[in-house]
């Protein structure tokens, strides 16, 4: 469905010193220079994958997103996505796709979004038919019925990214790329987009490609993810393959019924966090067995758990992987 | 384009919604059109003792009514719009849609028209009241005044279209079009008739295309021209919208490639 293969994507920035000289000067002689947004990346998505997008600021995600959707034309290297050239912005492509990014709204802020669903219908060409089933199963997905006839300015954030979700799904677009859609809600919130998001293509079949700096959102929805950082894909595979590799290490979480001394617990390995009657441990994965079989021995127990360490820390010690590399 | 066609109605519909939404801003800035009556106030006053050139105080008064009224029926603000929506990103969700988006606000232009007519309605029963004896007499000026302005409106909007595709390259473009704009208030016969210029600059403005926004609509209410000679202008003026359409679409098409698109 998707196909990028040497993608690169450069900017031509001006660049000058700040100050009222360096502005005088900027007027003369202009200071430019390239920035390497994406540089030579390549992958492929098959037609019903979920696959998050990871990165640090800037590091060329919501640039490839743009590339992908037909907004810029890639400096170099070749993209397809559902049979089209995304540069050419055809009808045909266009109408298959959608982009939704949570810093940008394409609502019409004065009118209710009711307005823009009814512009939107006019703009695909949606059937009759097809639009009133699409509403009414979006109205009940989303509970989008009162939120309808409000103007837009009026919605609370949530209720925005909702009704900007479903106008931007109108079209039943087969390839989602979602850039931020969570940026700003609250956690309950968060939950109901992913759960619209994993319905939508479990219903659809559609393809869906994610960029989030929540990691709930792409551990929730995100069987592959790709990790991008300075422009260039440094990982691309499935999450738990992503955290074997950067912390092979695990946690063990320690419930127990009366407080221990540090101590006891440094034996089994690094102590993350200890207070009271609780506990993180990081052990290594080969000393993992004998810690937990130490633990049940000799701890006042009353719960354990063993689990990865939160994506939050492995993208943050991936990345700086990459910028000690 | 039959899609197109059948979008057009929502599109325009939408836009009537916009305007009306934001209809207090709305006429403020039709207000701020007065620009003919100023200049009607002092041409009014030059021509007290007599007339000035071929101009009474009665022609004045129909000339700079008719220049109102064609101003009220033939604004765009599309240049703005653009320079915005480049500047600030969100020209990205319009280029997601499948429809040009000098479409989608040449309808949200086009769609502020009867929202205008509101305003022009007062206008035209003072022009028929004070200056009804200096309008064209024949019917046939009258027939041709729909397509002018149509034609006045589309070269207004297609220069803002040129213009604006600049932002793409350089982010901003509203100063190019202010440059423009002093241009097309003089020699469109805005602020002083074209036939009171000199000779030089009046034959000047007789070949370029800002008298086609303004004047020439202007002149057919007021009998200037015989039905052969208005034809001519008639054909004259929608050339330059076929040549500024496709300078629009050429510029377009070239400013697109050095978009940024800036913001997350």
């Amino acid at each position: 469905m998707i196909q990028v293969d040497h993608l690169r994507k450069w900017y031509r920035v001006h660049r000058r010193d700040p100050g009222l000289g360096a502005a005088l000067r900027s007027l003369f002689r202009r200071r430019y220079e390239d920035v390497k947004a994406v540089e030579d990346v390549t992958f492929a998505i098959s037609a019903g994958e979920r696959v998050g997008f990871l990165g640090p600021n800037g590091a060329g995600k919501t640039t490839t997103l743009k590339v992908l959707s037909g907004l810029l034309h890639p400096t170099e290297g070749r993209v397809a996505v559902a049979g089209f050239t995304p540069k050419k912005r055809e009808r045909g492509f266009l109408e298959q796709i959608t982009l939704v990014m949570g810093q940008k709204q394409q609502l019409l802020w004065d009118l209710p979004p009711s307005e823009t669903f009814l512009l939107n219908r006019a703009i695909y060409d949606i059937p009759r038919k097809q639009y009133d089933a699409t509403m009414a199963e979006l109205t009940e997905l989303l509970d989008l019925g009162p939120l309808l006839g409000k103007p837009t300015r009026q919605l609370s954030l949530g209720e925005r990214m909702k009704c900007e979700l479903a106008v931007a799904l109108l079209h039943r677009p087969k390839v989602l790329f979602l850039d931020e859609p969570t940026i700003g809600l609250d956690v309950s919130m968060q939950a109901v987009v992913r759960g619209f998001v994993r319905a939508y293509n479990e219903r659809f079949g559609a393809t869906v490609l994610l960029t989030s700096h929540y990691m709930e959102d792409v551990a929730a929805l995100c069987p592959r993810v790709m990790v991008i950082d300075k422009g260039r894909l440094i990982y691309d595979g499935g999450l738990p393959e992503l955290v074997r590799r950067v912390r092979p290490d695990k946690r063990v979480l320690l419930r127990l019924s009366r407080p221990v001394d540090r101590r006891d617990l440094e034996v089994l390995g690094s102590v993350v966090e200890h207070r009271d009657a609780e506990a993180i441990v990081q052990v290594s994965q080969e000393a993992l067995q004998a810690a937990v079989a130490r633990a049940l021995s000799s701890l006042p127990l009353t719960d354990l758990t063993v689990e990865d360490p939160p994506l939050e820390e492995v993208m943050r010690d991936l990345f700086a992987q990459g910028r000690a590399a | 384009m039959t899609r197109v066609l059948r979008a057009y109605p929502q599109l325009l519909r939408t836009g009537f919604a916009a305007a009306v939404a934001y209809r207090a801003e709305f006429l403020i800035w039709m207000f701020s059109t007065n620009m003919p009556l100023v200049m009607l106030a002092i041409w009014a006053a030059a021509a007290r003792s007599g007339p000035v050139g071929a101009y009474s105080q009665q022609a004045f008064a129909a000339y700079y009514l008719a220049a109102l009224l064609v101003r009220l029926m033939t604004g765009a603000w599309v240049v703005w719009e653009m320079t915005m929506e480049i500047r600030q990103g969100t020209l990205a969700l319009r280029l997601l849609r499948p429809i040009h988006p000098l479409l989608q606000w040449s309808a949200d232009n086009l769609a502020a028209v009867p929202m205008r007519g509101v305003v022009a309605i007062p206008v035209v029963a003072i022009l028929l009241w004070a200056a009804r004896a200096q309008l064209a007499h024949d019917w046939f000026p009258w027939i041709l005044l729909a397509p002018a302005l149509l034609g006045a409106w589309l070269l207004y909007f297609l220069v803002q279209a040129i213009i604006g595709t600049f932002a793409l390259r350089f982010e901003s473009a509203a100063s190019l079009f202010d440059a423009w704009l002093g241009f097309s208030n003089i020699l469109s016969g805005y602020l002083v008739p074209l036939d009171l210029f000199p000779q030089t600059v009046r034959e000047l403005a007789l070949i370029l295309p800002f008298r086609f926004q303004l004047s020439f609509p202007v002149e057919l209410m007021l009998g200037r021209w015989s039905r052969g000679e208005g034809l001519e202008l008639l054909l004259a003026q929608w050339a330059y919208v076929a040549l500024f359409w496709l300078g629009a679409r050429v510029a377009w098409r070239s400013g697109l490639r050095h978009y940024a698109a800036y913001g997350g």
